[in-house]
């Protein structure tokens, strides 16, 4: 059974309504007790990380997740802020991340982007594999995904990065390291591309 | 690379899909939870979804209608109509919509967006401006529908917004509204010069042809569409549509060029 978390942050129905459709059983998960039975987790998010973060903080669900995540290594695949909130830091906020990942937040820099429009980076853009991974099996990478952030994930550990994408700069826009996942990106609102990649997860 | 977004946009007037000409004569020309389906099926970039009645009935959005539309929707959403306060914005970020779309509360108070900035993040703040060529061929923002003038310079103003900080800008032209013979490029161009956050530019696009025009102009940008994806041929029959898969390739190396 995979878990969307839901701690008021992010389109936690708009995933469960993707699932649906490929026949997998989800459920939203909001208290420790919830996670019962679980074997994957999805952590969407929108919005400001401190938002998010202390959101997830007053939520009850912090030790569950590290729990689950660190010590049972259960599969999981964060989304959007809930992939950046995986960082140790960001400058977008005061607040510690869950600090799954070495890594930082960090603002594109707009005298980079040589076009316009320069920030936020909305709209669709390719992505590039840096590794092999079962997630990125039968994705169309020309056709992309929808981005909609101005702050970057940025990994210190090179082993980590699973693809890029390029808005100025190259940067990191899938993560995984282990059982942890991280997508800028959004899958739930990027047509048969995103389904595929909530498939790829669930088989994972 | 990013490449330019093609939007359908949707006018919702008491509860159905309408389409007008110069913001009048609303015709009705379909279900919008049944439109938002086909356009999941055609894969389309974005969509918006303006609630027309929202300000002039000077009510609380329809909470319902949007979260059905955010549910349906597998592609972005941005909804307008009616925001006036932070927490209404938040509520229907909540519901899963990616961006709200705020005008004629932004007109009053611009600096409400700092509050709701901070609370649904910049990039998904998103203004709407309708604006209309007076007889001295300057242009100058309406709202409540074409109805209300704006005593203040759209330029300025433009950049007013842009300092206070938004995720985009929507301009709609009022004269082009419905008339399918193209878009303002002259009234894009002087948009595009005066800031530089994400632009996305509706009135006016008739063909396909009108929307490859303004994407070889600008290598990005939004071009959104109301008739454009509501009819089909000269009498203007009914018909969701979306541009074909090849003309996506063409926005895709024209980005790339």
């Amino acid at each position: 059974m995979i878990a969307i978390v839901d701690y008021g942050s992010g389109n936690i129905q708009a995933i469960k309504n993707i699932y649906k459709k490929l026949k997998v059983d989800t459920k939203f998960v909001s208290k420790p007790e919830d996670f019962e039975g679980i074997t994957k987790i999805i952590l969407p998010g929108v919005g400001a990380f401190d938002e998010a973060m202390s959101k997830l903080n007053e939520s009850g669900m912090r030790q569950i997740l590290d729990e689950m995540v660190i010590e049972k290594a259960v599969p999981v695949l964060g989304i959007c802020v809930g992939m950046q909130i995986m960082a140790k830091a960001s400058d977008e906020g005061e607040l510690k991340g869950l600090g799954w990942f070495d890594a930082e937040v960090k603002l594109f820099d707009s005298k980079t982007i040589k076009h316009k429009p320069k920030l936020p980076h909305m709209g669709w853009n390719e992505i590039r594999p840096e590794m092999e991974h079962p997630m990125l099996k039968e994705i169309d990478l020309e056709k992309g995904y929808y981005f909609l952030h101005s702050f970057y994930f940025k990994c210190l550990d090179q082993d980590d990065i699973l693809a890029t994408a390029e808005y100025g700069k190259q940067f990191h826009c899938a993560v995984s390291k282990k059982n942890i996942l991280g997508f800028q990106f959004h899958p739930e609102k990027s047509h048969s591309n995103g389904i595929n990649l909530f498939k790829n997860f669930a088989e994972l | 690379m990013l490449r330019s977004r093609v939007i359908p946009c949707l006018l919702v007037h008491k509860r159905g899909l309408v389409k007008t000409v110069k913001f009048k004569s609303p015709k009705y020309v379909g279900d919008p939870i049944n439109a938002v389906k086909i356009f999941n099926e055609k894969e389309v970039d974005e969509l918006i979804v303006l609630d027309i009645d929202a300000t002039v009935n000077q009510g609380e959005p329809n909470y319902k209608m949007i979260e059905h539309l955010a549910n349906e929707s597998r592609m972005p959403l941005c909804y307008g109509g009616g925001i006036k306060t932070p927490e209404q914005a938040q509520k229907i970020i909540k519901l899963g919509v990616e961006k709200v779309a705020i005008s004629s509360a932004v007109i009053d108070n611009p600096k409400v967006l700092i509050d709701i900035a901070n609370i649904i993040g910049r990039q998904s703040v998103v203004v709407v401006l309708d604006v209309k060529k007076n007889i001295f061929g300057s242009y100058e923002i309406y709202t409540h529908n074409g109805k209300q003038k704006v005593k203040r310079k759209l330029y300025d103003f433009i950049r007013e917004l842009e300092s206070i900080g938004i995720g985009e800008l929507v301009i709609n032209s009022i004269d082009n509204d419905g008339v399918m013979k193209g878009y303002d490029l002259t009234l894009i161009d002087k948009v595009r010069d005066s800031i530089d956050i994400p632009l996305t530019v509706l009135g006016g696009a008739g063909t396909y042809e009108d929307i490859l025009e303004l994407i070889q102009r600008h290598k990005i940008i939004g071009a959104a569409a109301g008739s454009l994806f509501v009819f089909k041929g000269v009498y203007k029959a009914v018909l969701i549509n979306y541009i074909p898969e090849k003309i996506i390739s063409v926005i895709r190396k024209i980005s790339k060029a």
